[in-house]
């Protein structure tokens, strides 16, 4: 009783106690954790080593979900490719889609007219709240507030519906191709995101207040599972997590592509890199995406939302390829033979909502990429767990897979 | 244009006692539950299918009646599962178009392995597949799962042709022999 007075923390407790007392040896316990529990987020598996209720070791085994997706890229043309980026980070499918087709883009040293840029930037901004959305209430579940799920799903719905609208697909939108996008913005699109925005703020705030002033969602969260800065940077972590632990990261603002530097929107960082900080730069990468959204919608261009000078690498309107015996040799082409690419490298990485999402592509040539390799956030952000976790109590190692906000179907590609 | 860092703030003392936030909570609750509702009672209810939306894909004829599908097997080329199967044959005799035109002889997509990408609808040269609005497919076996030619057009039916390719090309070619007689 008195120590429990004296230490009210369960993990300050269990550190604090004797490490052995003569002829009171306890063993190590070993617990698997995943690959099919609620609160690992898909098919993680920890293999945890704990002393009582403490970790002495923690393993990740991933590769549950390990599909190819590398390999896979290197037997289709590149634009057969785009459905798969959907299935990489499969909550934000809108932004994996700009990440590769920019990246086959800066390979074929392709510009994209300023509307395409727009859409894009529009379309990620989207994925990036719907995914933070996903992230908060799967996170709000793991630490015991059913409500913010609920009430971010409701708002996922809307974006899930302006999405149908646009690319013809909720989930799996296979939204971009290389040179440009699959279809033009529909009319009045771009009016049903901005009343989108003006609407979710305040419901932002609503759900925001479920959990910032929470006790109960605090005590779970502060102080725990604390990343240094240093430690961070080391063990590569990207996106929020690293923001989360106070460096001011961003690829959007570091190396702008798609027309970022036009937008004006600020970088949160937390400072104390605890899963609270976590989640509340999570909370204002979504105010900030809203801005985005609305500077780009005010200053939509109009003109082409595909490169019209890339004649071997983006197909020709669907009116011509049926009236005009060029332009259907034209489609011909690019479909069997893939869009044309010189030889060469590339690496690009763009800010997805999980972190750095990057694609290496060796290309010798022609319409099918050589080797492609895809740097996944989650993949590097899981990689600080044996680290961060040893140390804290099980029930903590929720509320830091739920801060972490990982995907497996990235994670395991 | 900035960094900014998140604010922490101690809680204060209602927020630590944890009954007024109670209370606030109940407020939230109480006001959700007199908004209108927002989930739908499917199947009664259905939602709205946008126009352009990627349902089941499907085969579709001309406003004639005619098969569009000339069998060029683009799709089943783009198809990044590989669920399109084609055997190109003939075009029947008497249509009068079997010395100028396919069709295919067979034409399955296999439900289980398409992924309602739409790629095949947008290579298409003719404008012969469609992903329509039709979103859910079961079955009780694999055989059921896949659609094969006469499935399809069943799915498709008819839609407005955009283009008339073949009756453009006829009116030419009817507007040139005109000409070439007057001559």
């Amino acid at each position: 009783m008195s120590t429990e007075m004296n230490i009210p923390d369960a993990a300050a407790r269990a550190a604090a106690r004797p490490a052995a007392v003569e002829g009171f040896d306890t063993e190590k316990m070993s617990l698997s954790m995943g690959p099919s529990h609620p609160s690992t987020h898909g098919v993680l598996r920890l293999q945890m080593e704990l002393d009582g209720e403490v970790l002495t070791k923690c393993d990740p085994v991933i590769g549950y979900l390990h599909r190819g997706d590398e390999k896979i890229a290197e037997n289709m043309t590149y634009n057969q490719f785009v459905p798969y980026t959907d299935r990489l980070d499969y909550l934000a499918p809108l932004a994996n889609n700009m990440a590769y087709a920019i990246a086959v883009e800066r390979l074929a040293k392709l510009e994209v007219p300023a509307r395409c840029q727009a859409i894009r930037v529009i379309t990620a901004e989207m994925a990036r709240i719907s995914a933070h959305l996903l992230g908060l209430g799967a996170f709000g579940i793991d630490t015991g507030a059913w409500t913010v799920f609920m009430y971010a799903f409701t708002e996922r719905e809307k974006l899930y519906t302006l999405f149908e609208e646009l690319t013809g697909a909720r989930f799996t939108t296979s939204y971009a191709r290389i040179g440009g996008v699959a279809r033009d913005v529909p009319e009045g699109w771009t009016q049903k995101v901005d009343a989108f925005c003006d609407q979710f703020l305040p419901i932002l705030e609503e759900i925001l207040a479920l959990l910032t002033r929470n006790k109960i969602f605090m005590d779970r969260t502060v102080g725990v599972g604390v990343i240094s800065r240093e430690d961070a940077i080391a063990y590569g972590l990207t996106g929020p997590n690293l923001r989360g632990s106070g460096v001011p990261m961003d690829l959007r603002k570091d190396k702008p592509y798609s027309g970022y530097e036009q937008y004006d929107f600020d970088i949160p960082v937390g400072e104390h890199g605890d899963c609270y900080d976590r989640y509340l730069v999570r909370g204002e990468e979504m105010r900030q995406s809203v801005r985005i959204i609305k500077q780009a919608i005010a200053k939509f261009p109009s003109g082409p939302w595909y490169a019209t000078d890339a004649r071997k690498i983006f197909a020709p309107p669907k009116d011509k390829i049926l009236s005009s015996m060029e332009e259907l040799i034209q489609n011909f082409m690019i479909v069997t033979e893939g869009p044309q690419m010189p030889a060469g490298e590339v690496y690009f990485e763009a800010e997805n909502p999980k972190g750095a999402l990057g694609f290496f592509i060796v290309s010798k040539g022609g319409g099918v990429p050589y080797r492609l390799k895809i740097r996944a956030p989650s993949f590097c952000n899981l990689s600080i767990l044996p680290k961060v976790c040893v140390g804290n109590l099980v029930s903590d190692v929720v509320s830091i897979l739920g801060s972490l906000d990982f995907v497996m179907g990235e994670c395991d590609r | 244009m900035a960094v900014i860092p998140v604010k922490r703030a101690p809680l204060t003392l209602a927020e630590r006692t944890y009954l007024p936030q109670i209370a606030a909570g109940l407020k939230t609750t109480l006001k959700h539950m007199f908004q209108p509702k927002l989930t739908m009672e499917y199947p009664e209810q259905r939602p709205a299918i946008p126009p352009g939306y990627r349902g089941v894909p499907t085969l579709v004829m001309d406003p004639h009646g005619r098969e569009k599908c000339v069998s060029c097997q683009l799709c089943e080329f783009v198809c990044p599962p590989k669920a399109i199967r084609i055997k190109p044959g003939t075009v029947p005799e008497g249509s009068g178009r079997e010395h100028v035109e396919k069709a295919p002889q067979e034409f399955d997509i296999d439900m289980l392995r398409c992924i309602y990408c739409g790629l095949c609808q947008e290579v298409c040269p003719e404008e012969a597949i469609f992903l329509q609005n039709q979103f859910s497919m079961t079955g009780y076996s694999r055989e059921e799962m896949v659609n094969n030619k006469a499935r399809l057009y069943e799915l498709g039916g008819t839609l407005p042709d955009q283009h008339f390719k073949w009756d453009k090309k006829k009116a030419a070619a009817e507007e040139s022999a005109d000409g070439g007689s007057a001559h």
